[in-house]
């Protein structure tokens, strides 16, 4: 029923405010249609520096009340940089967002209809747009100058200490793999994939019929979607894939973002400055998590695909790792040795390498 | 009509055979033989033509505003039910919400619907139609009935993607941008499937449409000017048609081939763009070798020079508008032009900007990124101009004037946000959130609209010999204007937190859920600003029949030649000779007088500027 009353209240409202304007012309050809004119110019002259004024204090207050919600410090060495730069555009953007909006209300205010007011003839003046002309480009180099800069730092090659993980996007969530004790990842094939026990379809074995040829580096790869961890203070690069549609990795606490394209791998490094744990205790907020969403539009789950992030310290890092199967043994439980119930010396040697390799890291790299 | 048929009809002019009634002489288009269908259907009279892109225009606009307000409503309350939309929409809002399919269906047809067929056809088709003829002084585009048919073929894409909203595995989902492989893959989201096809049957029709006016626009300003009507002496809304005109023609063919390619790699078993692809509950697909990255090039490179062909013509309009309600010539007319032509060519070299983080080159991303900084200069020598056209002239607010100032402050607002996002450092983290949903619908899209009703309510009168209500007229603006800023200031914070576009439902997320308060409030002023345009609405529909009579054939004090046509100008315009120019279109104030029309001839002592 409300329904009903609200549309007759609106209703209302319009057939209220259609009269009024129809008198409102009915009267302008009463009085002349000059004399109206000079009325509206008036309350339209006035609307103009009001909206001006009020406009200015509701961009402060929306400053005031959303500055809390946006994202604090940067979680990353590289996201300063982003914030940094953030701030000085902001600053410019600012000052010129002022001066010209203050300017077009004021001149409309300023200059608005009067009897008697001379109209300056003024065509062009050449000295005042060349002026205008050099500024802004003078200001936009610079900003194209830090731009640029930062744009190589990030797009740049990661840093040799960087630990390497591979993200996979499909409908709707995120695959991560670490490259195993040898540090390399092994090869993989989208044929190969089988959604039950090798979801990126690494080469384990050989196959006549694809014509592939088994990689013994993909057998001790480890495979999660649980979630991907990284060491804080040590450069991650992340190996960027999709398995079906274009997804994106949004690191919004990092400031990172990279599409993930099917069939052509990207790239993208950053160094976490502040664990899970301490991001917690930062925001205030217990359920922290790092997430990470799907920038790119891939389907009608977009909205739900999410990733998550624990940024760890290295003794975490290495009890966590020390704790994964590599992902050939969990699709082939009867050729993981540790599941063998004698426990022999060459089992046990292959463990304490495989610990001391998550220790020392994993250098890995894409073949 | 062609060169030859008006040197023919100025002829019998001047040999004094030319008569009122019969200044159309060729081929049967007597003025008062015209049937119902030759004039209101398929008519070729280029003011006709116009009502009918603007008329269709209206309706997609609305159309889309509505889309936007029932998104709006599930951004807002995605917990809430809504019997009522489950009455409208059926299965799409079983249960009174939203689905997730029914959402990505309104915001990707959202997007098509109010980019290609309001903003290019509505504000392009409208004034480039109506305005070319008339302000360069001749009978009607150089071919009216090619220009008939670019209507028709806009009508036929509007009718196409009018049927794929309601086919039974709903209208395509997939973003305006329509990216493959989630575009190519009916698989992969039910939204790819017929609704797709349709979605891009539809697009060629529409760019064969842009393309057949486009030509025509050209033709015509640089062929049928008036006798003294030198290119510069064209007002600035020709130039801006002109270079509108340009753009498409040689970006629209561009997207046309990439979407060839598409429609192959759909029903051809072509892999232009698929390559190494896994769909869930499919399987492996047969493609490899295709690059999804082409298809991004191939789109964008007329994706960019789509928004300037939204936003050049409301500049062009704007321009003439604020120089007339002034009283004052536009400053630096010289500069004006020449900003516009340097917006058109760097418009063809900064479309990779929207790819930045598509794994692009990253030395190659440089260029994009000085290139694309490098268009902050016309466009802020631009504002820079407007704000000193204002400055000491005399100003008369009509609604038409309140919407150019108000096209200024939003272009100025949205143009300041892409000097973040075309520094391609700032856009890694920029990219794809609510930022860029703030700038591009306040740079382009309410800028572009209040380029559009700038126009509207300035030529109002010229086309149907009647005014608007004036103060329904500043209602909508104050509403629509203070409305916008509420709606889109908000959403920068969003975007500054990284908060997705494109999201259904944020409610599960740990880093976007805190702008839940920020949604609710930009809905409920959508949704006023939404019931605004309904009394602009009225307020046309109206006044068309009802409005107050026009009886002044230049109600504005203006100089360009549409205001000597008679008060509702007849199929040719002018009943007898096209008159001849003898200035440029900017004469106000000059020499203590309040206007000379292009017409006036020089006076003996009068200096002249072009």
């Amino acid at each position: 029923m409300s329904i009903y009353y609200t549309a007759a209240v609106i209703i209302l409202v319009f057939v209220v405010i259609f009269q009024i304007a129809k008198a409102s012309e009915y009267v302008s050809i009463l009085k002349g249609e000059d004399k109206s004119r000079k009325q509206t110019n008036k309350i339209n002259g006035f609307l103009m520096i009001a909206f001006m004024v009020l406009g200015l204090i509701g961009v402060w207050y929306c400053h005031h009340i959303l500055q809390g919600r946006i994202l604090g410090e940067s979680a990353s060495v590289e996201g300063e940089r982003v914030d940094e730069m953030m701030y000085i555009t902001t600053v410019v953007t600012g000052i010129v967002f002022l001066i010209t909006q203050v300017l077009l209300f004021w001149f409309s205010y300023k200059y608005q209809e009067r009897e008697n007011q001379k109209v300056l003839f003024l065509p062009h003046n050449n000295t005042i747009e060349i002026v205008w002309t050099v500024i802004p480009a003078i200001v936009l180099s610079v900003l194209v100058v830090i731009g640029l800069r930062n744009w190589f730092v990030f797009t740049g090659d990661a840093p040799k200490n960087s630990q390497v993980v591979e993200i996979t996007g499909k409908q709707f969530g995120w695959i991560y793999r670490y490259a195993g004790k040898d540090n390399e990842f092994g090869k993989k094939y989208f044929r190969n994939i089988d959604p039950s026990n090798n979801s990126l379809g690494l080469i384990w074995a050989d196959n006549a019929s694809l014509n592939l040829k088994a990689d013994p580096s993909a057998q001790d790869d480890i495979v999660t979607e649980q979630a991907m961890y990284i060491v804080k203070g040590r450069p991650v690069k992340l190996i960027i894939n999709s398995r079906d549609v274009i997804h994106d990795v949004g690191l919004v606490h990092f400031r990172m973002k990279m599409d993930a394209v099917p069939g052509i791998p990207t790239t993208l490094w950053f160094t976490p400055k502040f664990t899970t744990a301490e991001m917690k205790e930062k925001t205030g907020n217990p359920d922290f998590q790092y997430e990470i969403s799907c920038d790119q539009i891939c389907g009608n789950g977009h909205y739900s695909m999410k990733g998550l992030i624990q940024v760890v310290t290295q003794e975490e890092y290495d009890a966590w790792m020390a704790k994964q199967k590599p992902y050939y043994y969990a699709a082939f439980p009867d050729k993981d040795p540790s599941s063998v119930p004698v426990v022999d010396s060459v089992s046990k040697s292959t463990a304490s390498i495989s610990s001391q390799a998550a220790a020392g890291g994993s250098q890995g790299k894409m073949k | 009509m062609s060169n030859e048929q008006i040197v023919q009809s100025k002829g019998q002019v001047a040999q004094g055979i030319g008569h009122t009634d019969h200044h159309v002489h060729e081929g049967g288009h007597h003025h008062h033989h015209e049937s119902f269908i030759s004039k209101y259907i398929f008519s070729m009279d280029h003011k006709m033509i116009a009502k009918q892109f603007l008329l269709t225009g209206i309706i997609w606009a609305v159309i889309g505003g509505l889309m936007s307000v029932l998104f709006r409503l599930q951004l807002a309350y995605p917990d809430q039910s809504f019997p009522i939309l489950e009455t409208f929409l059926g299965k799409w809002a079983k249960g009174g919400h939203i689905t997730p399919e029914a959402y990505y269906a309104l915001v990707t047809t959202h997007g098509t619907v109010l980019v290609f067929f309001v903003l290019t056809a509505g504000l392009s088709g409208t004034f480039a139609n109506f305005l070319i003829p008339l302000q360069v002084g001749a009978r009607d585009m150089a071919s009216p009935f090619l220009n008939m048919l670019s209507y028709w073929f806009f009508f036929s894409a509007a009718m196409v993607m009018l049927c794929s909203i309601f086919v039974e595995t709903g209208p395509f989902s997939g973003g305006w941008t329509a990216y493959p492989p989630l575009s190519a893959l009916g698989s992969a989201s039910p939204g790819s499937k017929t609704g797709m096809d349709l979605w891009l049957v539809s697009m060629a029709l529409f760019v064969v449409s842009s393309l057949l006016g486009g030509l025509n626009y050209i033709a015509t300003i640089l062929n049928m000017r008036t006798k003294g009507m030198s290119m510069t002496r064209l007002p600035l809304t020709i130039w801006a048609l002109f270079f509108t005109a340009v753009l498409g023609v040689l970006s629209f063919p561009v997207l046309l081939s990439g979407f060839i390619l598409l429609i192959f790699d759909r029903n051809f078993g072509t892999s232009f763009y698929l390559s190494d692809i896994y769909v869930n509950g499919v399987g492996a697909l047969p493609n490899e070798g295709g690059s999804a990255i082409l298809y991004q090039h191939l789109f964008w490179f007329l994706g960019h020079p789509e928004v300037y062909i939204i936003i050049l013509p409301a500049m062009g309009i704007v321009s003439e508008v604020m120089s007339i309600n002034s009283r004052k010539p536009v400053f630096g007319y010289m500069a004006m032009v020449g900003s516009l032509f340097a917006i058109a060519i760097l418009a063809f070299l900064v479309w990779a900007h929207h790819m930045f983080v598509s794994g692009l080159n990253p030395f190659l991303g440089s260029f994009f990124v000085l290139l694309t900084l490098l268009i902050a200069v016309p466009s802020a020598i631009k504002v820079f101009n407007w704000l000193t056209t204002l400055w000491r002239g005399n100003i008369r607010f009509t609604p038409a004037m309140l919407y150019s100032i108000g096209f200024v402050s939003m272009f100025i607002s949205g143009g300041l946000t892409g000097v973040f996002l075309g520094n391609s450092a700032l856009d890694i983290h920029l990219h794809d959130t609510y930022f860029i949903i703030a700038h591009f619908h306040i740079v382009m899209g309410v800028a572009g609209m209040f380029g559009m009703f700038t126009g509207i309510y300035h030529w109002f009168p010229k086309m149907y010999g009647r005014h608007l209500n004036n103060t329904l007229g500043y209602i909508h603006f104050w509403v629509t204007f203070v409305g916008a800023y509420l709606i889109f200031w908000p959403m920068h914070y969003e975007g500054l937190a990284g908060m997705p576009r494109r999201y259904y439902d944020f409610s599960n997320w740990e880093s976007f859920k805190m702008f839940e308060g920020v949604n609710i409030f930009i809905t409920i002023v959508a949704t006023v600003v939404f019931a605004a345009q309904l009394l602009f609405l009225f307020n046309f529909f109206y006044s068309m029949f009802k409005g107050r009579k026009n009886t002044s054939q230049n109600p504005w004090g203006a100089t360009t030649l549409e205001w000597t046509t008679p008060v509702e100008p007849m199929h040719g315009n002018w009943p007898g000779e096209i008159p001849e120019v003898y200035r440029w279109a900017y004469d106000y104030g000059r020499d203590g007088k309040e206007f000379i029309q292009q017409t006036t001839p020089v006076g003996a002592d009068e200096s002249t500027n072009h």
